[in-house]
């Protein structure tokens, strides 16, 4: 037999029930969530993000040379958009599939909050092969680690420098700004602050983004060739270039960091991450995405207390979240996002051979979430007003009613009893078990609030 | 489609308990229509409608200066100081018509520099972030008097400029081959446990019976999933077709992403023009398919918040305050620059970084609910822009009939 708080586990905190899985859970859900906590590997057939920055850039110099001798007939950058796009498709599948057989779904979980926490989105097209090498690379093994090295992680990882536009931001008064005109770019700054660390009230000015722009400058990718060479760095990877950081002290939240190239930022990343503004962010954060929409102010308080008094440690929040009581409670209430969705209905039901697991992206298009799409650096709503308008609903609908057409399911109820257990609600079972075809029973479960909320 | 209809019909009021007078739509209570395109990532105003004859303007923008009329890629002239961006090339033609009043130096209450805080005051019409869980053309359609469904949004989900307390649909074009109306009423009655799922199923019938009517059975496809380039103009296909039936929406929204330009901005071409272009599009495809109905049509841009008067260190723009608005349509008495233009000396700019704003964006939309839709200005003041008693709408932006 299995337990609600069997269907919690695997539901609020995981990817949905494989068969067999909430009997499983029943004896212990939450020692089973504990065990997860604290191991993270990263996804095996990756390619590492480095190369693949190498490709990118010999790219543009090549667009570059060839701008300069007028030759305007083969676009090598189109070309590599269509690359790096047809890389970014099987990472992500990769991704799906490694998420759909995962015993350890509330690490991917874990994983996925953070790594739409600190979004990089193929909505910067050039940078669609670098968003999966940038969980591996930059997320996954940080997550049970301290929240500042994640940070720091993220804001050098080549993917991130390049979708806030950071790798371009050269201080005007450096050496490189006065050589060439060239300048800052707060976006990285800005959004480090307002989305990443302290929230957009967290206290912070105008000039807390231009004096934390200032101190990131330099912070940059090596160029493969004679840059590369000449720093001694890994072409393609994380670099700090003290002719383009900005000359001075800088002055962030009235602390003044004295003139020191790259150290400058991360003490101030540190210092960000330490902040308690952030403590409440990130706490906020979490809760909403696992909990509801509206948390309990207790859950909200308990978590900001294991950030602070952990010193950011991870590991210790994410067993906070799953020790809290409001995290067993019922009913469920968050709707689960398109990629979850998809994820459990493929756990609940394993693919037969017709199911190329390519077509899950083009699944995930028709749903509204492609994975590393989100439409701005705030990622995916955590809210579920996000994921159930009216359109999203039918969509899903539809989609359910093709899907199952494919599932061979021998009984229904026992189907039932396996994938949510025997808390389901009395209009769902009985919608369920009267369906008229297999078919429509598996479609019915598939949307029925018990599957579609957690 | 029609398979739903005939269900949403026959079996309404079972799945529905009480739902049942919102299938037929009342006589709507106006025959005007106001379409919102809500440009999200801030646009750049100074390039969308460049001030050419502004003695500063070519230094101050540098490399992202648009070029002068008659020069190559140079701006489209609308009054010989301002101009348009070369993509806008539909928005000139409206122009030359007297369909489009381009406005400048336009912000809201706003003053950071948050998309996201931003987007939601916009969208929520206090002048604080989160001011309100509703939104402004909510709270108008409230004030309308009207039925469900007199509020359309374009795309997956509904904007917060929507969101409220009178129900609104939501169209996107269908992807899947639909469920059945069998299917769908058993989806229904499962779901009379669930107060939110049966909320959003009532709303997308409502959408379903009205796309059945209005595009037939094969609308135009779509890709979703985030957003991509050029769906704009397959939205405001629909929404001019919806819009264009006499028991269809009065109000609807649609967004346009892509003018985050913080790197590669460009000038003629570049992301900003990509993202002008879009906008160009679908203004196109609304008044194509709208047909006769523009003639009684508003459309409103709105951002968040304008871009740095100069260019940043990477050929883009970072976040600033005041932009420019266009308001066009064949209700609109078009044909003229409106603006108090602040100037682009360093000493006029907002904070010595942005184009200092000098027009309240509710001033606009205000003008517009007042003279076309005919609201109550007492009622703009407190209930559609609440604490706004300060911001007049402006006047006479509304052809007399």
């Amino acid at each position: 037999m299995s337990t609600p708080q069997a269907l919690i586990a695997t539901q609020r905190f995981g990817l949905g029930a494989k068969p067999g899985d909430l009997a499983q859970r029943a004896a212990d859900p939450q020692g089973w969530l504990l065990d997860q906590v604290g191991v993270t590997a990263p996804l095996p057939g990756i390619q590492p993000s480095a190369q693949r920055v190498v490709v990118l850039a010999e790219a543009r110099r090549e667009r570059q040379e060839m701008k300069q001798s007028g030759d305007k007939n083969a676009d090598v950058f189109a070309q590599l958009k269509t690359q790096q796009r047809n890389i970014y498709l099987g990472d992500a599948t990769a991704r799906l599939e490694a998420a759909i057989a995962s015993d350890t779904p509330f690490v991917e979980r874990w994983v996925r909050f953070w790594s739409n926490h600190f979004t990089v989105s193929i909505a910067r097209a050039a940078i669609s092969g670098l968003v999966v090498p940038f969980e591996n690379e930059a997320i996954r093994p940080n997550v049970f680690g301290r929240f500042a090295d994640l940070a720091l992680a993220v804001v050098r990882h080549p993917a991130m420098l390049l979708y806030l536009d950071n790798a371009q931001s050269i201080g005007p008064n450096s050496p490189v700004g006065r050589r060439r005109e060239a300048g800052l770019n707060e976006n990285l700054a800005r959004e480090l602050m307002e989305l990443h660390t302290l929230g957009v009230d967290g206290g912070y000015a105008q000039d807390d983004v231009r004096a934390l722009a200032k101190i990131l400058t330099g912070w940059t990718i090596a160029r493969p060739g004679r840059m590369a060479e000449r720093l001694n760095a890994t072409p393609g990877t994380f670099r700090f270039i003290a002719l383009a950081h900005e000359p001075g002290d800088k002055t962030l939240l009235g602390k003044r960091y004295a003139e020191n190239g790259e150290q400058e930022g991360i003490a101030a990343i540190r210092d960000l991450s330490g902040h308690p503004a952030t403590a409440q962010h990130i706490a906020r954060k979490i809760a909403r995405h696992f909990l509801a929409d509206d948390p309990p102010p207790v859950a909200v308080a308990s978590l900001a207390e294991a950030f602070t008094s952990s010193g950011g440690d991870l590991a210790a929040l994410a067993r906070r979240l799953v020790s809290l009581p409001q995290s067993w409670s019922l009913p469920m209430t968050k709707a689960r996002p398109p990629e979850e969705w998809l994820i459990a209905i493929r756990r609940a039901f394993p693919a037969g051979k017709d199911a190329p697991s390519r077509k899950m992206l083009g699944a995930l298009q028709q749903l509204g979430q492609v994975p590393f799409a989100a439409p701005s650096p705030a990622g995916w709503p955590d809210e579920s007003a996000g994921w159930l308008g009216p359109e999203a609903l039918m969509a899903r609908i539809d989609f359910a009613n093709a899907a199952a057409q494919r599932i061979r399911v021998a009984q229904p109820r026992a189907m039932v009893d396996q994938i949510l257990g025997p808390g389901i609600a009395d209009e769902s079972r009985q919608q369920i078990e009267r369906a008229p075809s297999v078919p429509d029973a598996v479609a019915l479960l598939l949307v029925s609030p018990e599957f579609m909320l957690r | 489609m029609a398979s739903r209809r005939s269900f949403l019909l026959g079996l309404g009021a079972i799945a529905f308990a009480g739902g049942g007078a919102r299938l037929a739509l009342a006589a709507a209570p106006v025959d005007q229509r106001f379409v919102v395109i809500i440009l999200r990532g801030a646009m750049d105003g100074l390039s969308a409608i460049p001030p050419y004859a502004d003695p500063d303007y070519r230094d101050l923008r540098g490399a992202l200066a648009i070029a002068a009329p008659g020069q190559a890629d140079g701006a489209l002239d609308l009054d010989g100081a301002f101009g348009l961006h070369p993509r806008l090339a539909t928005l000139k033609a409206l122009y030359d018509q007297k369909q489009l009043i381009v406005a400048h130096a336009v912000a809201t209450a706003y003053r950071e520099r948050s998309h996201f805080d931003g987007q939601d005051l916009l969208e929520n019409g206090t002048p604080v972030p989160h001011g309100t869980a509703d939104g402004w053309l909510n709270r108008t359609l409230a004030l309308l008097n009207g039925d469900d469904g007199l509020g359309l949004a374009l795309g997956d989900q509904v904007p917060l400029m929507l969101r409220g307390k009178v129900a609104v649909t939501s169209w996107a074009p269908k992807k899947l081959p639909g469920a059945d109306a069998d299917f769908v009423s058993r989806v229904a009655q499962m779901y009379q446990a669930s107060p939110i799922l049966l909320a959003a199923l009532e709303s997308a019938m409502d959408a379903d019976r009205m796309a059945a009517g209005a595009l037939g059975p094969n609308p135009t496809p779509m890709t979703g999933g985030g957003y991509r380039r050029g769906a704009a103009k397959a939205l405001a296909e629909a929404a001019g077709k919806f819009l264009a039936d006499p028991d269809g929406p009065r109000i609807a929204v649609l967004e346009i992403n892509g003018w985050d330009t913080h790197s590669g901005q460009g000038t003629a071409n570049g992301r900003l023009a990509q993202a002008l272009g879009e906008l160009d599009a679908a203004t196109a495809a609304l008044r194509q398919s709208l047909g006769a109905t523009w003639a009684r049509t508003a459309v409103l841009t709105a951002t968040e918040f304008g871009r740095t008067a100069a260019p940043n260190g990477t050929g883009g723009t970072d976040h600033g305050t005041a932009s420019g608005a266009f308001l066009m349509g064949g209700a609109i008495e078009g044909g003229r620059v409106l603006t108090d233009w602040p100037g682009l000396d360093r000493s006029r700019l907002y904070q010595g970084r942005d184009l200092a704003p000098t027009m309240d964006l509710r001033a606009l939309a205000k003008g517009v609910l007042a003279d076309h839709l005919h609201l109550p200005p007492d009622a703009l003041a407190r209930v559609v822009f609440p604490n706004s008693g300060a911001v007049a709408p402006i006047a006479d932006l509304i052809r007399a009939t």
